[in-house]
């Protein structure tokens, strides 16, 4: 069904090569994959797998060593710093294992964010698509509550906000819910779930094999390439997980 | 690049840290204050100085015997007589541009009355003398003609020859004091003027004929001084000019043989006065300069370990889209806001201190707007200049560093 989809990740045969004194660290040996438009992908890996590099490069904040990057039709290897600068700015939502929130601020002024350094954005419109993207992320009633009075997965989702608001092509989740405990990790996987229904792209880097469950495809990354790409036909409904945890009287 | 947005965010970051911004505005705050301050003292002390010298007279002109010393050279003794009665005369009646013209000559000694005795010196001039230093006779009156003519033995003295020697209270017009065993006829008595600027007592004066100094007690026929007043201070140029031609002509002096004989009008020796007065206000300023640098690398400081403490903040606005200009931007924005903050701050803190100053020590002062104007301006540098290390710092780092800082 994928193969009439907009590519929107296009690796090919991508090598990142890093120097460490008088030897060469090869953390990426010819990754090559398409993400198509729509998909929900879990990179999975353990540490020392290449699957930090390989965010990094997917997210523009590094460019491979060899290989070609297309991001959304976009090749990225040859850009400048400010190139892929902007390029993140219209294309990528980034989503930090640490929420990464800008502290004393505002929920709304948060999500902002990126908004700022996008000049086709005046104030007011920077506002209304703020609090849209909140109210996607079900906290449309706490638009003017500082980062240091929320709870981690308030934070979170506020996070995810961030990541919406500019519209972009792909977001790119690292570990999101890595801090989070099973009840709230369970939240976020509901709305990266419903996320997912309204057609955004998703790409979720962890090392947690079961989150893997609730996605729809899964790349298995080990050594620096790409060793099982498989598709997850039984794709488990994070709505299900959450009611079928025991009752918390706290949450 | 959005300013406006770059504006707001820098705002953010200072508006989270208030405190830390305040103790480091406090740098710039004093440093600019104490400039203001400083140059306020330094500037009024030496309009007080300027207006004092224009009080003794803006439009004197000196003329004095000899040669200035050239190269180190001593010019003889001779050359110090140049000046005769007959300059003085020629000067009094072809001279177009003074008003007022008087010749000096004096000695020095002690004046008996009584069992009193002070110790001043009796200066020979003429009636314009009175004029041309702004004198003016309080009691009784002032020599005239006759009395130059005749060499008369009288005295126009100042209060405080006159408290000195007329201790009992007596009306010293009338009375008649001893100079070197010559008698003379106090004729009239100065207003007192104070001490002037140098601290030199103005009322410390005997004023005799000049033709009585020179014949009777000096048995001279030179002059040590010709005191003059151009009849308005603008035509003083054209006035010195007059006058050292009129005297070459008088003294036979050839063209290219040096004029033996100066001439100076107040305006030098204001500036000479308050080139002193300039240089003490060039050290206030230096000093206060210093503690504005002080302030700068305070900020510089500040902001270097703001962009270590928000290293993380950084990684993020750049995984979110921040170029490291916007960034730089940021950071300079937020240096110069506290520097100018500061400065503004330190303006309206120094003029209240120089006017605290004014109020409470009764110093004269005088705030100028180039000083305003400079110390903003240098605070302003000093922001972008402090601002621009650790900016450049933040810029440059590597987002994924950054965001994974810890």
């Amino acid at each position: 069904m994928s193969q009439e989809k907009k590519v929107v990740i296009d690796l090919q045969n991508i090598r990142r090569d890093f120097i460490v004194g008088e030897e060469t660290v090869r953390a990426l040996r010819g990754v090559s994959f398409k993400i198509y438009e729509g998909e929900f992908v879990t990179i999975m890996g353990k540490s020392g797998s290449g699957k930090s590099t390989l965010l990094n490069t997917l997210g523009c904040l590094d460019t491979p060593t060899s290989g070609e990057y297309y991001l959304d039709g976009v090749s990225v290897r040859k850009m400048s710093k400010n190139e892929r600068a902007i390029l993140r700015n219209r294309k990528i939502g980034f989503v930090f294992q640490s929420y990464n929130l800008l502290a004393k601020t505002t929920a709304i002024e948060n999500v902002e964010l990126p908004l700022m350094y996008n000049t086709k954005y005046n104030s007011k419109q920077r506002r209304e698509a703020a609090i849209q993207a909140l109210q996607m992320v079900g906290l449309g009633n706490r638009l003017e509550h500082k980062s240091n009075q929320m709870s981690g997965g308030q934070m979170q989702r506020v996070a995810i906000a961030r990541a919406l608001v500019n519209n972009p092509a792909v977001i790119l989740a690292d570990e999101a819910t890595g801090n989070l405990d099973t009840r709230t990790s369970f939240e976020i996987l509901v709305l990266f779930q419903k996320l997912w229904k309204d057609g955004k792209t998703i790409i979720f880097v962890t090392h947690n094999p079961d989150i893997a469950q609730y996605s729809q495809r899964n790349i298995f990354l080990a050594d620096g390439k790409v060793k099982d790409d498989t598709v997850n036909n039984h794709i488990l409904s994070a709505e299900e997980g959450l009611a079928a945890l025991p009752k918390n009287e706290e949450d | 690049m959005n300013w406006s947005n770059l504006f707001k965010i820098a705002l953010k970051a200072i508006a989270n840290n208030k405190l830390r911004t305040f103790l480091t505005m406090l740098g710039i705050i004093i440093g600019v204050a104490s400039v203001i301050t400083m140059l306020a003292i330094g500037q009024g002390s030496k309009q007080s100085i300027q207006s004092q010298i224009s009080k003794m007279g803006s439009n004197m002109i000196m003329i004095m015997p000899g040669a200035e010393r050239r190269g180190g050279v001593r010019m003889g003794s001779s050359d110090m007589q140049t000046l005769k009665i007959s300059d003085y005369n020629t000067l009094k009646e072809e001279c177009t541009y003074l008003s007022a013209i008087s010749p000096s000559v004096s000695s020095g000694g002690q004046f008996i009355f009584g069992g009193n005795n002070y110790s001043s010196s009796i200066s020979g001039v003429s009636q314009d003398y009175l004029k041309i230093r702004q004198l003016e006779v309080e009691d009784g009156e002032m020599f005239d003609d006759t009395d130059i003519a005749q060499s008369a033995k009288v005295c126009v003295i100042g209060k405080t020859i006159a408290d000195n020697l007329f201790t009992a209270g007596e009306n010293p017009v009338g009375q008649i004091i001893r100079f070197k065993n010559m008698p003379f006829t106090v004729i009239g008595v100065l207003k007192s003027k104070g001490y002037n600027t140098m601290g030199q007592d103005q009322d410390d004066v005997v004023l005799a004929p000049f033709t009585t100094v020179m014949k009777r007690i000096l048995s001279v026929n030179y002059l040590s001084m010709i005191y003059a007043s151009a009849i308005t201070e603008g035509q003083t140029q054209e006035a010195i000019n007059e006058i050292s031609d009129i005297l070459r002509t008088n003294h036979k002096l050839q063209d290219g043989k040096a004029d033996n004989f100066n001439v100076r009008s107040q305006e030098e020796l204001s500036s000479m006065m308050t080139s002193t007065t300039t240089s003490m206000t060039i050290l206030l300023a230096c000093v206060a300069g210093i503690s504005l640098i002080v302030g700068g690398i305070g900020i510089m400081n500040i902001m270097y370990v703001s962009v270590t403490e928000r290293t993380k903040e950084i990684g993020l606005r750049m995984s979110v889209g921040a170029r490291g200009l916007d960034i730089l931007t940021q950071f300079l924005i937020e240096a110069v806001m506290i520097s100018i903050t500061g400065g503004l701050i330190g303006v309206l803190l120094g003029v209240g201190a120089a006017y605290g100053v004014k109020f409470f020590a009764g110093w004269p002062i005088a705030i100028q707007p180039m000083s305003v104007i400079l110390s903003f301006a240098v605070c302003s540098i000093t922001g972008i200049f402090f601002g621009w290390y650790p900016a450049k710092k933040a810029a440059n780092l590597d987002p994924i560093e950054a965001i994974r800082y810890e």
